[in-house]
């Protein structure tokens, strides 16, 4: 085809196609998107109330209330406030620590996992397992938090004193005395025991889509199952992998109730995993709640926010790695 | 020359002699991990575990090295790492459910169900009251939220599935996002925009709101990747019929995916029955049944093991508590399988 | 599960009578082979079949398929689509068994010993019988030079001078004049048939005895499909081919021996395998006949 670009005739403008949808289909069209709008606005009327109730604490404390530990009201004689504290960095340094445990402890035993339900069970055996795994990932937190303080402390507290005995050489898991019950370790595992239905089945979502023909491509050359997954499985999942880890710190940052009951709530920053003194910030919500007057419900607010925020990042990155290399090619 | 079919073989499925040698393997690393705990400074039931781990990791690379050479060893260790860790996940759900089974049956009587503990408090007798009133709050409060989220749900999964507009990208980011709020700031929200300056009163109407932001992203996402299963043949031969974009919708995607839709529901129960925190902030959490959501504390099932667990602290609170929890994992445990069920069948 | 019944009734007797065809179309290759063809370097290495037969659950694909692959030949195996050639190509290097329901029965020997034995560790036959797929599928996230040495790699096999063996393996398959300043790029920054040599290239650094081809060029355009057929030639002088492929010119340009399947809605069956020349002017079978002069399939 070899014609002269001089030559060839322009080519007509495109019809524009117009529809002009009935009344009935605007009306639907309008309803449903009202209806999607619904996470839009209600992500925005959190932030915009949680502000409203507890910005001024953040602007009156400034960067005192992340970095800050002391949280204290001191009220005088007639029951006003004469001097009141809020920081909430042991808290936030807390949740970090336990949610890096839960990370660490969980995403390698869910991803091994997750290598054994793609790759290696078949059968009844896969699907009663897949099954088992996600009604765990429908436990209540709840249900986390009392088998965590009745039935799992005792062994993790004996696990938490070896690991002092023979690596207490090492900062992070030396302690300044023998106390070793609701310690961040023993949260973090708590927490790891949690996300690690959710991360196993993010997991295997993701190996399900790894492309057969490179698996095969692989097995022609003469793989193992080992080389495979490490030639073809992780460089496609790695992503998708890091995302799914990425939503269970943001599950484990934000958890509660579980936290809660095996958590030894210190206004004070600790990073001695091993020590029974922690923070969490979703923890002290509830610990101080009860007992809170208006302007320490304020500053609950303001924790409220902060840990919104921080969770919508998180959630924001985690969504950004599964997108992006969740289904495609790596 | 007739000739017979032969039949149907899988070679490469494991042998007698290859599942004999692998039970041998196993075999000996547990004598091997029962030894090393009897003659070295391990010992319990972790020591026990981690020899047993090493014993394996060990045997299985000799085992298969000897046979296969360096590749095939390595490659058993792969196979050990990945058990290893599918027992370590099954240990836990195994304990929890064997845990609330065993000490959750002590608490059962004839009245738990029908009880509340207007008149008892939760270290009398077990007989003396029950979690009749949680139970119906819980069923208040849930049935509440549903009213709400599902209409909610469907709509943006039809605005992510049926309409496709602009937003559909950031919608679908946000509705992520929107599952991962903490349920704690869930219920902070409703404090700080419902509570203090419009009711100023706790009530189970306030715990239904919270626990509708919880529920609203596991319904949308549920319900879009019900949508998404519908053929799109569906749609074109709506619209290619004349109907409308509303009535194909209305008569043909939504009945199409009435049982996705349902297990949508189903999935969205199982994800707010157990939820606690919000539940703490904002519902009251009364002993005595209560039928109006709108005035007055409400009890719900996890408030009730909640605060078995904390303010009691004799033998019978804790039965309660436990007792709760069992009633509160059946209906996870029922919700659940009707969820299976649902999603086994096909969809339409 | 009766009507199913019905239909292998008639297959016994369709078998009836190819099975009089079947053991003399193989004496014809076997005598073909004693008689050293052109092109025939005996290497001393062979693959044959021995009543290999195929299912899918307790769907019967493929039947009875006795063939002997002389080293250093090329075969065709042709046929009409769901005739069971390429099941039966992949039961050879043991790729048949990634199909959860998959079946067999009967043996493939290579060099005399049975591929499916107990105790045969499959990874090493699949070393000596490499394969090529009818979809290009490098490596999306190795380069151009790691995609043909991860077959190394993947086995775990240990060379000193790998980039020697990277030139001849590219050069082999005709790549590498191509790419021989851009062996750092991926994989996917080649066209199709770029990629499909740089498979070809892949199967070639681990070595084997034979190679695989199933419908190499089904992809690919008819500029690429040239090249590849230039490099199988080449390979051919080194190693035993095995090639699936609808396109019967191409059968008749790069073979030395053909296979025709055919599947009448029952198993596939092979109906006559002989001399390439042979097969298409002077087929024996009649099915064969209006096969390759294209009165169907």
């Amino acid at each position: 085809m070899s014609v002269e670009l001089s030559e060839r005739p322009a080519p007509p403008a495109p019809r524009e196609i117009t529809t002009q949808p009935r009344r009935s289909d605007q009306i639907f069209r309008i309803v449903v998107t009202i209806g999607g709008m619904a996470s839009l606005v209600i992500l925005g009327l959190i932030a915009l109330f949680l502000s409203i109730k507890g910005l001024h604490i953040l602007t009156e404390e400034k960067l005192g209330f992340i970095t800050g530990s002391a949280w204290e009201v001191i009220t005088d004689d007639t029951g006003s406030i004469a001097e009141s504290k809020f920081g909430i960095g042991a808290m936030l340094v807390g949740t970090f620590l336990s949610a890096m445990i839960a990370i660490l402890v969980g995403v390698p035993i869910s991803v091994l996992s997750a290598l054994y339900l793609t790759f290696y069970a078949n059968g009844k055996v896969k699907k009663f397992l897949i099954s088992v795994i996600d009604l765990m990932a429908a436990f209540p937190s709840l249900l986390f938090g009392f088998w965590g303080f009745f039935v799992f402390m005792s062994s993790a507290e004996y696990w938490a004193k070896l690991i002092n005995k023979y690596l207490g050489f090492i900062p992070f898991f030396d302690v300044p005395t023998p106390i070793f019950e609701r310690s961040p370790f023993i949260a973090g595992l708590v927490l790891a025991i949690m996300i690690i239905p959710i991360v196993t089945s993010i997991s295997r979502e993701i190996f399900d889509q790894t492309p057969l023909d490179r698996i095969q491509a692989a097995y022609a050359l003469g793989a193992t199952r080992l080389a495979m997954i490490k030639a073809v499985v992780i460089p496609f999942g790695r992503g998708g992998i890091i995302g799914g880890a990425m939503l269970g710190l943001g599950r484990a940052m934000g958890e509660t109730v579980a936290v809660y009951t095996v958590l030894n709530v210190v206004y004070q920053i600790n990073w001695q995993i091993l020590f029974g003194a922690g923070g969490n910030v979703a923890s002290l919500i509830l610990l101080k709640f009860g007992e809170a007057g208006p302007a320490e419900v304020d500053a609950l607010m303001a924790a409220g926010l902060v840990l919104f925020i921080l969770t919508l990042l998180v959630n924001a990155v985690a969504d950004l790695l599964i997108n992006r290399f969740g289904g495609k090619g790596r | 020359m007739t000739q017979t079919i032969p039949t149907p073989q899988r070679p490469w499925q494991p042998s007698k002699t290859d599942r004999f040698e692998t039970l041998g393997v196993l075999v000996a690393s547990f004598v091997l991990a029962g030894l090393t705990v009897e003659f070295t400074g391990l010992n319990g039931k972790l020591g026990f575990v981690v020899s047993l781990f090493f014993s394996l990791l060990i045997l299985n690379y000799g085992f298969y090295f000897q046979k296969q050479g360096k590749a095939a060893a390595k490659d058993s260790l792969l196979q050990v790492f990945t058990v290893m860790a599918i027992v370590l996940t099954l240990i836990p759900i195994t304990s929890i459910i064997a845990t609330v089974v065993s000490k959750g049956y002590k608490g059962l009587h004839w009245g738990i169900l029908t009880k509340d503990m207007a008149l008892a408090s939760v270290n009398d007798p077990i007989v003396a009251g029950g979690l009749g009133h949680a139970l119906v709050g819980t069923i208040l409060m849930v049935g509440g939220a549903l009213i709400i989220s599902f209409p909610i749900g469907v709509l943006t999964a039809l605005y992510l599935t049926e309409i496709r507009g602009p937003l559909t990208r950031p919608i679908r980011f946000l509705v992520q996002a929107m599952s991962g709020v903490p349920s704690i700031v869930a219920g902070l929200f409703i404090l700080s925009s419902l509570v203090y300056p419009v009711t100023k009163a706790l009530s189970g109407m306030m715990g239904s709101l919270a626990l509708t932001i919880l529920m609203i992203p596991t319904i949308a996402r549920t319900a879009e990747e019900m949508l998404i299963l519908i053929p799109n043949e569906l749609r074109e031969a709506g619209v290619a019929l004349g109907g409308t974009q509303w009535r194909t919708v209305a008569g043909v995607i939504l009945p199409a995916a009435k049982s996705g839709l349902v297990t949508a529901i189903i999935l969205g129960i199982a994800r707010i029955i157990g939820e606690t925190a919000p539940l703490l902030l904002v519902t009251g959490g009364g002993d005595a049944l209560n039928l109006n959501p709108t005035e007055g504390a409400m009890g719900s099932l996890p408030y009730y093991i909640w605060k078995s667990f904390l303010t009691g602290g004799t033998p019978e609170a804790f039965a309660r508590a436990w007792a709760g929890m069992l009633v509160l994992l059946s209906f996870i445990f029922i919700l659940f399988g009707l969820a299976r069920y649902l999603s086994g069948r096909k969809v339409g | 599960m009766t009507d199913n019944k019905g239909f292998q009734d008639n297959d016994k007797e369709e078998k009836m009578t190819t099975s009089h065809a079947t053991p003399a179309s193989l004496s014809s290759v076997a005598s073909a082979r004693t008689m050293s063809q052109p092109g025939t370097t005996l290497l001393g290495t062979g693959l044959e079949t021995r009543g290999v037969h195929a299912w899918f659950g307790k769907k019967h694909v493929l039947s009875d398929i006795s063939l002997d692959f002389a080293a250093g030949t090329v075969t065709a195996l042709i046929g009409p689509s769901g005739c069971g050639k390429s099941t039966f190509i992949r039961t050879l290097n043991r790729m048949h068994e990634f199909i959860p329901t998959a079946a067999m029965a009967g043996e493939v020997l290579l060099d005399g010993k049975d591929v499916y034995a107990p105790g045969t560790d499959v990874t090493k036959i699949r070393l000596r019988v490499g394969m090529v797929f009818q979809k290009p599928n490098p490596f999306p996230s190795m380069t151009i030079g790691q995609n043909v040495l991860s077959g190394l790699k993947l086995a775990q096999i240990k060379k000193s001078n790998t980039d020697e063996l990277l030139e001849s393996c590219l050069t082999r398959a005709g790549l590498w004049n191509e790419v021989k300043d851009r062996l750092g790029e991926h994989g996917g920054a080649l066209s199709g048939g770029q990629q499909q040599r740089l498979c070809i290239a892949r199967s070639l650094a681990v070595e084997p005895q034979v190679l695989l081809m199933d419908e190499p060029c089904s992809a690919l355009d008819p500029g690429s499909t040239f090249r590849i057929e230039e490099t199988i030639a080449e390979l051919a002088k080194s190693m035993t081919i095995v090639i699936v492929t609808h396109n019967m010119q191409q059968a008749a340009r790069v073979s030395d021996y053909t296979a025709f399947f055919l599947s009448d809605g029952g198993p596939g069956e092979m109906i006559e395998a002989a001399p390439t020349s042979k097969i298409f002017s002077s087929p024996q079978d009649k099915r064969t006949e209006d096969y390759v002069t294209g009165r169907f399939g």
